[in-house]
């Protein structure tokens, strides 16, 4: 049986096992609800594109509680010990890791689907930004845990794993919101525009299906997931 | 079986190990042996390839450890000394979790994990939640994961450590059992494991090792290979020393420092093969005094051990 997919069961299993996993669903679900449902019969359209909007920030309290575990926790107690002595690569290990909890992410956002076909039921919902909005809000999770893993397999401690994705994903996601590049000259606001996640989530959400703004996700997941790899292959510094 | 050629590790400045290298043959139990911060658990950890030496090589099987690290991996079983657990999941789901890690065929998973939970006396607790066991139960369990491929090699760091006297005398005898046929190297700083259960001992201090050998060689090559500890009244010790120490094969002759209720106690270090007892007892009677008691003690491993390592 592939090595990937053994670790893979058990990360999405542990999830479940405890209560972390059912807190935070119905966290994501209970407020997305709210915060939708509040604005939206005083706007009074079939669309749930404040659905979107409010997202990422939500998004950027919970990913760190996921992924804030990971590595920190097998450091804590030791079993990272185990994990790295038996035939196992580095690279499976990760992947692994960041494939279950995007996993867990994808039940979250199918749980949420009630959303969508609510609002379908009570108008005539456009499905085409409801899909570019999955599809931004998966990548944009998956971008979050990437950067979350990685922090987790820095440290020992669950809280300082926790606070420094929280502020490294809220970094990385202001850095091209409007407010910040208007306020550089261009040539800097270009770039920033370009390194930032909400830009590219924002043109998803739109519905706007651009190559490049699925290139720049993958180039930051995989980015992530590289220096976790590395961080894993320090222990083997002399 | 296992070539070790002087290994070295350093943490920053701290000389963790200081080129140490043994051998290891198949069908051998080493016990690797030292005070705590010796280096001990830092050799295990190269071994397993958790991680890297700063130099030397490591030679498992004619694979190198570095290049072949996953080939190393799949022939050893290891039980760290943190006794590492995954404690939200049940025994089971634990032992087969790492079984299929290990590389466990799923046709073989259900009789090899039954067979280990059989030998470890695991069946009580099998629906458990490991969070939920007592130390011994999870001394067990991490053990049972550690064996439950039947490596080759088996690398473990202080596995009786939580474990009743019952328990610890049990999986000596398993430890004994797997020996005769793989290579174990079992880490610890409990001297009467060592006798116990190892065909060969090295002790390490301060990251170098001091001595290596079976425990019958250890033994035979301290400092003396026993002494006499006798207790004589009605004489000055310093007479005692003069008169005594001068017989053929006695090395030394020290004043114990434990008072007795009748005379003194002294210590008789006695050269290699020489056996001075019925001499002492002459001088004795020539000179008066008189024996109280006279017993030979062979030099165990505790006295080689405190010997090599404290300065």
């Amino acid at each position: 049986m592939n090595k990937v997919y053994i670790i893979f069961k058990k990360e999405l299993q542990s999830y479940f096992n405890s209560p972390m996993a059912y807190i935070f669903l119905s966290i994501f679900l209970v407020f997305s609800s709210w915060l939708f449902f509040q604005r939206f019969f005083v706007v009074n359209q079939a669309s749930i594109r404040d659905f979107f909007g409010f997202m990422p920030w939500l998004l950027l309290f919970l990913v760190p509680a996921i992924t804030m575990r990971s590595w920190a926790e097998e450091k804590r107690s030791g079993t990272i010990e185990l994990l790295l002595t038996v035939p196992l690569k580095d690279r499976e290990a990760v992947m692994a890791k960041f494939l279950s909890s995007v996993a867990f992410i994808i039940i979250a956002l199918v749980l949420s689907l009630a959303l969508p076909i609510t609002v379908s039921a009570l108008g005539n919902l456009d499905w085409g930004p409801v899909i570019g909005g999955y599809l931004g809000a998966l990548f944009l999770t998956a971008s979050y845990l990437a950067l979350g893993l990685f922090i987790s397999s820095l440290t020992k401690n669950q809280i300082v794993a926790f606070l420094m994705t929280a502020i490294l994903c809220f970094i990385f996601f202001i850095v091209s919101d409007g407010l910040v590049i208007n306020s550089l000259g261009s040539f800097l606001g270009t770039i920033f525009k370009n390194i930032g996640l909400s830009s590219h989530y924002d043109s998803l959400a739109r519905g706007v299906l651009d190559l490049r703004d699925l290139i720049y996700f993958g180039a930051f997941i995989f980015f992530f997931l590289f220096l976790n790899i590395k961080s894993l292959a320090s222990r083997n510094w002399k | 079986m296992i070539k070790v050629e002087n290994l070295k590790k350093h943490y920053g400045d701290i000389k963790a190990l200081d080129g140490i290298s043994f051998e290891v043959k198949r069908g051998e139990v080493l016990g690797f042996l030292g005070p705590n911060g010796a280096g001990k658990t830092t050799t295990m950890k190269i071994l397993t390839g958790f991680i890297a030496p700063t130099s030397g090589d490591v030679n498992i099987d004619n694979l190198d450890l570095l290049a072949d690290s996953l080939a190393i991996k799949e022939k050893i079983g290891y039980l760290p000394e943190s006794v590492p657990l995954y404690t939200d999941m049940k025994v089971y789901e634990y032992l087969k979790f790492m079984a299929e890690l290990r590389g466990i065929k799923k046709a073989k998973l259900a009789s090899k994990i039954k067979e280990i939970v059989k030998v470890c006396g695991l069946e009580k607790v099998l629906k458990q939640n490991i969070s939920e066991l007592s130390k011994g139960y999870k001394q067990r369990t991490a053990l049972a994961q550690a064996m439950v491929h039947e490596p080759d090699i088996l690398i473990l760091d202080e596995p009786t450590s939580g474990l009743d006297p019952n328990q610890i005398v049990e999986i000596r005898d398993l430890i004994k059992k797997i020996g005769a046929q793989k290579t174990v190297i079992l880490c610890t700083h409990i001297l009467q494991e060592v006798q116990a259960v190892c065909s060969r001992v090295i002790i390490i201090n301060e990251g170098k090792i001091v001595a290596a050998g079976t425990p019958e060689e250890l033994r035979a090559k301290a400092r003396g290979q026993s002494y006499i500890i006798c207790q004589i009244k009605g004489a000055e010790p310093d007479k005692v020393k003069e008169v005594l120490g001068v017989i053929e094969g006695v090395k030394a002759v020290f004043l114990l420092p434990k008072q007795f209720e009748q005379g003194h106690g002294y210590k008789i270090e006695v050269a290699a093969g020489g056996d001075p007892r019925e001499i002492i007892f002459k001088k004795v009677v020539e000179n008066n005094w008189e024996l109280l008691s006279m017993n030979q003690e062979q030099v165990n491993l505790e006295d080689i051990f405190r010997e090599l390592t404290t300065n």
